[in-house]
């Protein structure tokens, strides 16, 4: 990778925006965002980037700078506005205000000259094409386009070249489109949730072929749902939620964000005041007869529940990067109508 | 890396934008074979005018009348071959609507692809299943021995008829692009059909009263439906034809173009 990612990292923007989850919307966005390299032209350059459909805010005011080579996942849950950015960065939708630019100049320009291709979401392709017609019809697009044979070696269709697109599964219509994507050799790689509805062998796979191209130093930028994924295959992972960055940093970091424990307990009518209350909890989340505490010292709270109330079933788990996904992109503070501590002081 | 051959690393190359803005043989042969691929369409297409010829132009009655240099027969024929290629145009540029429904003009879109590439290309995709359906017509006209012509009105009506069909390619696309896919079929199938009589294809508008007469002037297929009957009518040519068919041809292309640029929507 051109860069560590202790240069991209900046020290104390994730605490902080973990530690003013939900209580107030400013705070949580990054401040001190990775900067600019002195020489290096950015892959992706956003600006202070808004998108308005109507009175819906799609994209809130992102700031994101991902250089040369990185590999990048752009997590957040349904609406958070990555294929609303995503589009704004291929040249399909224009920004209600602020900059897009890739490698330096317009998107349009970008995608004219083969810089940038996609997987997209909600791209199509023909049913009633082969795979190998629906390679070589792209192909003829682009001038100098990697081979057709090659792309589809890549992309791991060569068995299936002869096959309708319309018969092929899910996976192997997500890896045409992948092959697709590979066509002009792009500078930057775009996938919209690309293992969107493939099975775990078939995502396997996937990423599979993904990370051998990586491997040559392809920016790729991807959304994804699917933690794991960002996790294994991400060297960067940029949250957003409701249209703005909430959280960037290496996967690592961001699991390590999510440093507390949860304690489940059985305990039908809890007082979730009562836990809300304790030294450390940052979130109660009532499931059924079931309890969830969110908290730094779970010790206490599990003291507490033992000795002080009727709950049992004790069980403590580390929170994982599932965990800090949802406590920085919930809309919410976990757990509706539950008792809930500020942030620790 | 997989391939074992040596790859260089994949950076920030430019690239030039392909020629011709993407406009490419390739893409023109694979679409053609995609749309002769849709027998039923096809079929369709095809055999409906031949049908029409075969009732109307072969009719005891007046077939054999004389129209102009040659006889009805010859005219109608003329006709229905401009119908059969005037469905065949829409039908083929029309296909867009069910292309966007399946994503695939947003996929066009992060290619270098550009709009009037892929109208031309699509065009020109038309122009042959159009051929097929203006051939056809004439084929069975000659194969019946009924209409009658000289020999470069023919030919001459026969070519101005395909080319003309053009026109309604940029229209299929212009409501490819306006209407949903569901329906756009049974629409065009519609709006066809209303243009047609409105062009005088069925049925001369002499028969109409005169009202009715002055607004069929105004309609898509009049302008057309007069040039191509040109070399058998004895009417003078009237330069208000040519007006119509490029009115309306700058309508729809003008139509198509501005679609397709704001065709990004998602599905
Ligand atoms: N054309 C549109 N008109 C109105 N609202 C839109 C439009 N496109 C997107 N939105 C809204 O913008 C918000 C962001 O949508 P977007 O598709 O970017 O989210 P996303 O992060 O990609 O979600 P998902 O994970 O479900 O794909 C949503 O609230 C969505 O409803
Ligand atoms: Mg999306």
């Amino acid at each position: 990778m051109l860069l560590s990612s202790a240069v991209r990292w900046t020290a104390g923007g994730l605490a902080e925006a973990y530690l003013m989850d939900g209580s107030d919307d400013e705070a949580l966005v990054m401040r001190g965002r990775p900067g600019l390299l002195p020489g290096v032209v950015p892959a992706i350059e956003l600006t202070a980037v808004r998108k308005l459909f109507g009175p819906v805010v799609a994209v809130d005011g992102v700031d994101l700078v991902v250089n040369p080579g990185e590999v990048v996942a752009y997590l957040g849950p349904n609406g958070a506005g990555k294929t609303s950015t995503i589009d704004m960065v291929l040249g399909l939708s224009h920004p209600t205000s602020g900059q897009v630019s890739v490698f330096g100049m317009a998107p349009r320009h970008a995608v004219r000259a083969g810089l940038v291709s996609a997987v997209m979401q909600t791209g199509g392709l023909l049913k009633d094409l082969t795979v190998l017609e629906t390679v070589q019809y792209v192909a003829a697009l682009f001038s100098g386009p990697r081979p057709v044979g090659e792309v589809i070696e890549r992309a791991g269709l060569a068995h299936i070249t002869q096959r309708r697109v319309g018969k092929c599964s899910g996976g192997e219509q997500q890896r045409l489109r992948f092959a697709l994507a590979l066509l002009p050799d792009p500078g930057l790689l775009v996938l919209d949730e690309p293992t969107q509805g493939m099975d775990v062998e078939g995502r396997h796979e996937f990423w599979e072929a993904i990370r051998k191209d990586a491997g040559r130093g392809r920016t790729v930028v991807f959304a994804t749902h699917y933690l794991e994924e960002a996790d294994a295959y991400a060297d960067r992972v940029v949250m957003v939620r409701r249209g703005r960055v909430v959280a960037d940093g290496s996967p690592a970091q961001v699991r390590a964000m999510a440093s507390g424990r949860v304690v489940r307990a059985t305990w039908p009518g809890a007082d979730t005041g009562a836990l809300g209350a304790l030294e450390g909890v940052s979130s109660v989340e009532v499931r059924g007869s079931t309890v969830l505490v969110r908290s730094d010292d779970t010790d206490s709270v599990a003291r507490y529940l033992l000795n002080q109330t009727s709950a049992r079933d004790l069980e403590i788990t580390a929170q994982g990067l599932e965990e800090a996904f949802l406590a920085l992109t919930a809309d919410d503070p976990v757990g509706a109508g539950a008792g809930r501590a500020g942030a620790p002081s | 890396m997989s391939s074992g051959t040596e790859v260089a690393r994949v950076g920030p190359v430019e690239r030039r934008p392909p020629p011709f803005g993407g406009l490419s043989l390739p893409v023109f042969v694979i679409e053609v074979r995609r749309l002769l691929r849709n027998r039923r369409t096809v079929a369709f297409t095809l055999v409906l005018p031949v049908v029409f010829f075969l009732i109307f132009g072969l009719n005891k009655a007046y077939a054999s009348q004389r129209a102009g240099s040659g006889n009805v027969s010859a005219f109608i024929m003329i006709s229905m071959a401009l119908y059969g290629c005037v469905v065949a145009t829409t039908g083929s540029g029309a296909t867009v609507s069910l292309e966007r429904a399946a994503g695939w003009s947003r996929q066009l879109r992060v290619t270098p692809l550009t709009p009037l590439a892929y109208i031309l290309i699509k065009m020109a995709t038309a122009l042959v299943l159009g051929f097929f359906a203006d051939v056809i017509v004439y084929a069975v006209g000659i194969a019946t021995g009924q209409p009658s012509m000289p020999v470069h009105v023919w030919a001459l009506s026969a070519v101005v008829v395909w080319l003309g069909s053009l026109i309604f390619g940029a229209f299929g696309l212009f409501m490819g692009y306006l209407l949903p896919s569901d329906n756009v079929m049974q629409v065009m199938g519609f709006v066809l059909w209303l243009v047609s009589f409105g062009g005088g294809l069925f049925v001369p508008l002499s028969q109409f009263p005169e009202a009715v007469r002055q607004g069929a002037k105004f309609t898509p297929l009049y302008g057309l439906n007069q040039i191509v009957h040109v070399g058998l009518n004895s009417t003078p040519f009237d330069w208000t034809w040519v007006l119509n068919v490029l009115a309306w041809l700058a309508i729809f292309v003008g139509g198509a173009a501005w679609r397709f640029r704001k065709d990004t929507a998602r599905v």
